[in-house]
């Protein structure tokens, strides 16, 4: 299926995910550091990790999309 | 200053709003524009000469091994492909920046590329570092200053927060393995956002291999207790075993795959953002043809890569951190001892 730009498309869709995932993450702990301000390292060590995980996922869509276009 | 900052801003303004009667002409027909998609690439791989701008490249050495003997030569000889080097009775020329011999013999290419002249250079400033840092502890029992006060916070955020709270009671034998790995990312990613540098943990084969050693190691040191885990998890009815089985055992591959798609991805990813912007430039100016449009678009083009180069300083961190935390987790989850 010869589609041009699909390729971008695809690495477009993949972004939209990181977005709403990191910014799910990135709300959380904010709501998180606000409830209990001396907690705030441990949390944002955590928010850190969780994203750099979600990221990982999303970043095999843009993988995907760099080899195929 | 503040003087300073406002006529700074004023200029680059002027000069983006000067460019806008440019675009307002009209165009009498369309052109292809300027792509920037060869150069860019052209940045983010490995090639056989390290091209610092312009016309000026370090022709690097070439090594081949091919039915039993070595061949060396400075790749300036293939003079960008142009032309054949004969050794012997093989003929090697470049094409599609692979290195081939004319009769289809097989080549061993051990060649210094860039990301290995560039892995060899982060090597030794690494060895220069902690060695001045190591070196230091041994000779005065005073208070650290200089690189030693630099570091030692570093490191002993990497040993304890990193290795000792993921890792165990264990950690000593996997320290080592994990500050290298640590540092090693860190001061190639700094590296590969200089002027001129080589992409190198940008390159999936050097991921491959760091997330290869992690497997490895987590493998040789996985005790029975974590292959039990792999065919029957503690906890699950065995209606699932079916599905789980299958899903640990691929799970044992994916987590180090994704180990090096996520290093590999998110510094690539970065320079090829960098090297986007810099070339709204050229776009803009249709490589040379426009001046003027070419420097309206300059300082909203800097201030982008401005701002996307803050952003990859803290990826450096932050994908060096995570690699290793994964790692150490992954280990930890190894050698874990089961609490009876």
């Amino acid at each position: 299926m010869e589609i041009n730009g699909i390729a971008a498309i695809g690495a477009g869709l993949s972004a939209i995910g990181a977005g709403i995932g990191i910014g799910m993450i990135g709300g959380k702990a904010l709501e998180a550091m606000a409830r209990q301000p001396e907690h705030s390292g441990m949390i944002q060590t955590n928010m850190f990790i969780a994203a750099a995980l979600v990221e990982g996922v999303a970043l095999f869509g843009v993988v995907v999309a760099l080899m195929q276009g | 200053m503040k003087k300073t900052v406002y006529k700074l801003i004023i200029t680059s303004l002027l000069i983006t709003i000067s460019g806008v009667n440019v675009f307002a002409e009209s165009q009498p027909e369309k052109k292809d524009g300027f792509n920037p998609t060869p150069q860019i690439l052209h940045h983010i791989a490995d090639s056989y000469e390290w091209h610092l701008w312009g016309n000026v490249s370090i022709p690097l050495p070439v090594i081949l091994y091919s039915e039993g003997s070595f061949d060396v030569f400075m790749s300036s000889s293939f003079h960008h492909g142009k032309s054949k080097v004969t050794k012997g009775d093989r003929v090697y020329k470049i094409e599609h920046h692979h290195i081939v011999e004319e009769n289809d013999k097989k080549i061993i290419n051990l060649s210094i590329t860039k990301n290995v002249a560039s892995m060899i250079l982060s090597t030794l400033i690494l060895l220069f570092i902690l060695g001045k840092t190591s070196r230091s502890y041994k000779r005065k029992k005073n208070a650290p200053k200089g690189l030693q006060s630099f570091l030692e916070p570093l490191i002993l955020f990497v040993r304890e927060d990193i290795i000792k709270s993921n890792v165990g009671p264990k950690h000593e034998k996997y320290a080592v393995f994990l500050l290298t790995v640590f540092f090693f990312i860190l001061i190639n990613n700094l590296l590969g956002l200089t002027p001129g540098a080589a992409n190198v943990t940008g390159n999936i084969s050097v991921t491959f291999v760091l997330s290869m050693f992690t497997f490895v190691i987590i493998t040789i040191s996985a005790n029975k207790g974590y292959w039990k885990h792999l065919v029957k998890p503690p906890g699950t009815p065995i209606a699932l075993l079916p599905i789980m089985i299958p899903i640990e055992i691929f799970g044992v591959f994916t987590k180090p795959f994704a180990l090096m798609i996520r290093l590999f991805a998110n510094i690539t990813a970065g320079h090829i953002i960098i090297f986007s912007l810099i070339s709204l430039i050229f776009v803009a100016s249709n490589n040379g043809e426009n001046v003027v449009a070419g420097w309206s678009v300059a300082p909203i083009s800097v201030l982008f890569v401005l701002f996307i180069f803050l952003i990859e300083i803290l990826v450096a961190f932050l994908q060096a951190y995570i690699f290793t935390l994964l790692s150490a987790v992954f280990i930890g989850l190894a050698v874990k001892e089961e609490n009876h």
